[in-house]
């Protein structure tokens, strides 16, 4: 059990290496294979230490090379090697089938060695036990991100996707390598336990501080407002398989690192900093569904929508940190395991709904909604697949989706015992956002599947479209019942959540009352649902309607004809609403949030102006963030560059007094340190 | 938002106040609504199709859905889509560019289904017959169960076609 | 076990009331309007007619179109199944919990938007745009209505919020309660698709918005939709009557009490019935564009409620 997780960083390195060494399908079958295997491996160590409940140092072999490199798998970071490991395996056998189309247009070696590198850095950071070995994952796993991003190298939007990715995650670098200096006292070497004690002798600004560079730092890779913009432009244009794993397990693990510090490391924080994350979380969860609405390319929408869902998670976390500082230890363990359960959920269905909008861009050789229609009688599995994820991202009952945000609303709804009106007016304020990005999320997503896969093709490709290979529909089939499983037994993996919920609490506290069975109740009976009773009645009801339709009224009469419409002449996929059109109204309703750019313009017939010859309408979106965040600060960077420049004279003279003023300045602030 | 609902409630009802049914009218409604007690499950959905009328046809159908006659106490009223009917109320001489969307229309039907033709264009083309712009009477296009004399037709008129109608079946 | 039985009676009751109230509310507007009207049993006649015709079916649907009448249905029963109407408490194994309640409609409503979409047609583009307009910003003001109650209650199970109100019955003239009703009673005609917000009588294409998502639909597919917007309807009133009045509902399984909760039952939904008519007969409907300012008050009204029962508490 514990050189599991050695065999499993081995078997990533053997991936890597087979990507290089073989060829084609042969390479394509390795790379899958290894990679499918090691994550797999891995969560099983990851189930492992959740059913046992004890922390398991991991990997002895490793530390025996060097004393620093310690891992171990604790409740907690066992949960995301879980995760990991329910989104890897599905992608990596989708990716057999999809990156054929890679071959001979892009390199597949640096395919295969990126996905298995990826993995093999996430397996290291919810496993690293000091900051430096954190780091190092850390950093290991936003270049291999940045590579896989680059795939398609040969494009402007993917190096411009890329270039913002990297910037942003290296603030947020920065931002953690600070926040672990101020936590450790100056000793990146030092073991998470010897933080932790650390931690409890800082005052409470460098605590303050330390967690709002842990929101920042972990923030920035998570893609919270308003450091997300990167997140649409680089999940979308990596190959699907790989945008599934960025959204579905990189994002959680910033997650994770955000719960290790501001739950775990840093020890019980004011209620202040749950109001905090509670805040940005809300501002997330709406403006990452309100963008997602508007985007016509169908990878940027699901992208969005992480942003928002990204923004759930940070809600209950937030929540979390709130409840633990009134001392209501079960809604805080209540809220964590909301926060992994919805991890969890977020990162099976949008994976599944990356890998199926791959497949539509696979068939179609498009992302742009505007172009689809009419694939559901063309790739009958994939819009089956689609739409279970869609259900499931739109937080509808039975899927995953709604389990996890019924936790995160039970969890809020605990608010009202906070003795202060503040804390519960800022937890009904925050149930009141959850529910609009609920209801948005439910229009987002009807689009999402009803302009892409119902209705006519808007195309000549989506009309020739063809279903995708067997290996692929099987990797989104894994994720499908994922979603299922997910929905359906929540009663039997929350238990096993709270566990990790205990450990990060700290405080030894008995698992809480969330009961096995069939029902899922909420501990001290706040409510309780049953998803397994609901799926049940679901089924039972449909199939006793139609039985009776059928028992009473005989044979079914149904006949085949033309949609109607109002007897016009034909109907063109023309007529139908567009994606554009769907999302008009509430493009109106909050016109104010996205403040759009509309041009009209009409060409008339020159001798009357009754006689139109055409008129186009062009529309876009203000990026707000872009356009009064980052271009003036962009802009300040330029102008602060541009001064500085003056000092490269190309003396050589004046370069050795800068490198001695440099040394001086070096040596002046070591000796005021100490 | 506020205004505009004081404003509603300020403005109140402005419709004339009801008279009393004339005798005559209350006569034949009696007789309908005996007969329609057990005709058609009681229930029947009319899609209007104009297939090229003056309107004053119209007028008077709309006529049937008023107080005086309210349709609706026998249990038929108009729908908004082929899909949902069970009748096909149609008026006017059938022009060309009306033939193709009332053929749609009558196919796009769910059967069983009866077409009532109202107004004596329907059957005529009356004052249009032999304009350039009309195919024919409405039996010309589709299979017609009733027709409904009048140029208008009132709506008592309308109401015995329709009930005719129901009694053929 | 009785509990169980009891819990079924409850949808079997929804079922068959559900048209009379559709009825009901048709003919109070009728009279209200110098009409006769239709009886209020029309509605069973017209279901009846509904199931024994032919379905036409659009060539451009796929399954989504055929299985949609039926998870809408379904899901309506499943509500009926799950919610107190008659006797408390409801049988914990089923989690009768309002949040449960609300997204299962909201189910059935996410099928219906993409059948709207799926034959092509425009006009089920449009409701189905439409509809999920209104739903969206329905959903945060149905939120905090049911925070309001569950800050009284400590719970969002059906059962528990009626018996709370029950045992303090002073709660009912609270601001909180009182503020949280108007709201909910504003999202639920929003929800019904009745007036001011959706026309369920009108026959102009461009200003509908349920029943631009159901043009397709024929014959026993739309005898289902139908049934299930008037369980809907029932669902809707008697969740308002319950969780705000609750008086009459029994809290044993004896006979009598039972009568008793299903003639209180019957009686308030009939009196929001008829608030529903005399609503219907005295406004237009509202612009499109103007709903969301509706919707917002509502909302508003609702954030007042959680305010006032944080405050009282
Ligand atoms: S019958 Fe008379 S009223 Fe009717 S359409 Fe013809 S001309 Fe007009």
């Amino acid at each position: 059990m514990q050189d599991l997780l050695f065999a499993t960083l081995a078997i990533y390195v053997l991936g890597m290496i087979s990507a290089i060494v073989l060829r084609r399908a042969a390479g394509r079958a390795a790379v899958a294979v290894f990679a499918a295997l090691g994550s797999s491996m891995g969560a099983a160590a990851g189930v492992s230490v959740l059913v046992s409940g004890r922390e398991v140092p991991l990997a002895p072999a490793l530390s025996a090379l060097h004393p620093q490199v310690q891992l171990q798998a604790d409740p907690l970071g066992a949960v995301f090697l879980v995760l990991i490991g329910l989104v890897a395996v599905p992608a990596a056998l989708y990716g057999f089938g999809y990156s054929k189309s890679y071959e001979g247009r892009y390199s597949l070696a640096a395919l295969g060695v990126v996905l298995n590198a990826l993995l093999l850095f996430l397996t290291l950071t919810v496993t690293a036990t000091s900051p430096i070995l954190f780091l190092f994952a850390w950093e290991g796993m936003t270049l291999a991100g940045f590579a896989a991003v680059l795939t398609e190298h040969d494009r402007q939007p993917t190096i411009r996707a890329a270039t913002w990715y990297v910037a942003i995650s290296h603030v947020g670098f920065l931002a953690l390598v600070v926040m672990f200096l101020v936590l450790s006292g100056g000793d990146l070497s030092a073991s998470f336990a010897d933080i932790r004690t650390n931690a409890e002798s800082l005052s409470p600004v460098a605590l303050g501080a330390a967690f709002l560079l842990a929101l920042a730092g972990f923030g920035a890779k998570a893609g919270i407002v308003p450091l997300h913009v990167w997140l649409p432009m680089a999940h979308p244009v990596a190959p699907s398989h790989i945008s599934a794993l960025l959204s579905g397990v990189v994002v959680k693990v910033a997650i994770y690192g955000f719960m290790r510090i501001s739950l775990d490391l840093a020890g019980a924080g004011p209620a202040w900093w749950g109001g905090v994350a509670l805040g940005i979380g809300a501002v997330s969860a709406i403006g990452g569904v309100l963008y997602a609405l508007m985007q016509q390319d169908l990878k940027r929408l699901l992208a969005f929508s992480t942003v928002e869902n990204v923004g759930i998670m940070l809600i209950a976390a937030g929540a979390a940190i709130v409840f633990r500082s009134y001392g209501l230890d079960e809604l805080a363990i209540l809220s964590i395991v909301a926060c992994l359960y919805h991890a969890l959920a977020h990162g099976v269905f949008k994976a599944l709904l990356f890998l199926g909008a791959g497949s539509v861009l696979h068939a179609t050789g498009s992302r742009d909604m505007e172009m689809f229609g009419g694939l559901s009688k063309r790739m009958p599995w994939t819009s089956a697949f689609f739409l279970l994820g869609a259900v499931a991202a739109a937080a509808l009952p039975p899927l995953s989706g709604f389990a996890s945000e019924w936790m995160v609303f039970q969890a809020l709804l605990g608010g009202a015992r906070i003795a202060d009106p503040e804390g519960g007016a800022v937890m009904s304020v925050a149930a009141g956002a959850l529910a609009l990005a609920g209801g948005l999320a439910a229009a987002c997503f009807v689009r999402a599947f009803g302009i892409t896969f119902l209705g006519l093709p808007r195309s000549e490709e989506s009309e020739v479209a063809h279903e995708s290979p067997r290996s692929m529909r099987a990797g989104m089939g894994l994720l499908a019942l994922g979603c299922i499983a997910l929905g359906l037994l929540p009663s039997v993996i929350v238990p096993l959540l709270a566990r990790a919920a205990t450990g990060v609490e700290g405080r030894g506290a008995a698992v809480p009352s969330m009961q096995l069975g069939l029902a899922l109740a909420t501990p001290s009976g706040l409510s309780s649902f049953s998803p397994f009773a609901l799926a049940t009645m679901l089924l039972v009801a449909a199939a006793a309607i139609g039985l009776s339709i059928r028992m009473l009224q005989g044979p079914f009469r149904t006949r085949l004809s033309v949609t109607w419409g109002c007897g016009r002449f034909g109907q063109t996929s023309r007529m139908q609403y567009t994606a554009t059109a769907f999302a008009e109204p509430l493009r109106r309703v909050f016109a104010s949030v996205y403040r759009p750019l509309e041009d009209v313009s009409v060409d008339y017939h020159p001798d009357s102006k009754y006689f139109v010859y055409r008129i186009t309408y062009a529309s876009d979106l203000r990026q707000s963030f872009a356009a009064y965040f980052y271009h003036p600060l962009l802009l300040a960077v330029r102008i602060v560059a541009m001064r500085v420049r003056r000092l490269q004279s190309g003396s050589v003279h004046a370069y050795l007094l800068y490198v001695s003023l440099t040394v001086l300045l070096v040596l002046l602030v070591a000796r005021v340190w100490h | 938002m506020a205004s505009l609902f004081s404003k509603i409630f300020r403005t109140g009802l402005v419709t004339e106040p009801f008279s009393p049914v004339d005798a005559d009218v209350e006569r034949v409604l009696e007789a309908i609504s005996a007969r329609t007690r057990n005709l058609l499950g009681r229930a029947l959905a009319i899609r209007e199709v104009d297939a090229g009328s003056c309107n004053g046809c119209e007028i008077e159908i709309s006529g049937i859905t008023g107080p005086t006659y309210d349709a609706s106490q026998f249990g038929i009223h108009f729908v908004a889509s082929p899909r949902h009917a069970d009748m096909l109320l149609v008026t006017g001489p059938v022009t060309r560019n009306m033939e193709l969307p009332l053929r749609k229309t009558y196919e796009a039907t769910p059967d069983p289904k009866l077409v009532v033709a109202v107004g004596d264009c329907a059957r005529t083309c009356g004052v249009f017959a032999g304009s350039y712009a009309i195919v024919g009477s409405v039996d010309t296009v589709i299979p017609v169960d009733v027709f409904v004399d009048g140029c208008p037709p009132t709506p008592t008129a309308i109401l015995t076609g329709i009930l005719a109608a129901l009694d053929r079946r | 076990m009785t509990d169980y039985l009891l819990q079924l009676i409850n949808v079997a009751l929804v079922l068959a009331v559900s048209p009379a109230l559709v009825g009901l509310i048709r003919w109070l507007k009728a009279r209200m309007q110098n009409r006769r009207g239709a009886p209020i049993w029309q509605p069973y006649f017209e279901l009846r007619k509904l199931f024994g015709k032919e379905v036409v079916v659009s060539d451009t649907a796929s399954w989504v179109f055929r299985a949609t009448p039926y998870i809408v249905f379904a899901s309506t029963l499943a509500v009926a199944l799950l919610v107190p109407l008659v006797r408390i408490p409801v049988p914990v194994a089923l989690g009768s919990d309002l949040i449960v309640v609300v997204y299962l409609l909201l189910l059935g409503t996410f099928f219906l938007a993409l059948a709207g979409l799926d034959t092509g047609s425009p006009f089920g583009g449009m409701g189905s745009s439409r509809e999920m307009t209104v739903a969206a910003l329905a959903e945060p003001t149905i939120a905090l209505a049911i925070f309001s109650l569950a800050v009284g209650a400590g719970s969002t199970d059906l059962g528990r919020i009626v018996a709370e109100t029950l045992n303090a019955p002073t709660t009912v003239a609270a601001p909180g309660h009182l503020l949280g009703f108007a709201a909910l009673f504003i999202v639920m005609l929003a929800e019904t698709g009745r007036l001011p917000v959706d026309n369920p009588s009108t026959h102009l294409e461009l200003t509908m918005i349920h029943e631009a998502m159901i043009l397709e639909y024929s014959g026993r597919y739309l005898a289902l939709i139908e049934w299930a917007s008037g369980m809907k309807l029932f669902i809707f009133l008697s969740l308002l009557a319950n969780l705000y009045v609750p008086w009459g509902i029994a809290t044993s399984n004896d006979p009598a009490g039972l009568a008793v909760g299903l003639l209180a039952l019957l009686g308030k939904v009939v009196v929001l019935g008829c608030a529903i008519a005399a609503l219907e007969t005295r406004l237009a409907k509202l612009r499109l564009f103007r709903v969301p300012e509706l919707l917002s008050v509502s909302f508003v009204l609702a954030l007042l409620a959680v305010t006032s029962s944080f405050v009282v508490r």
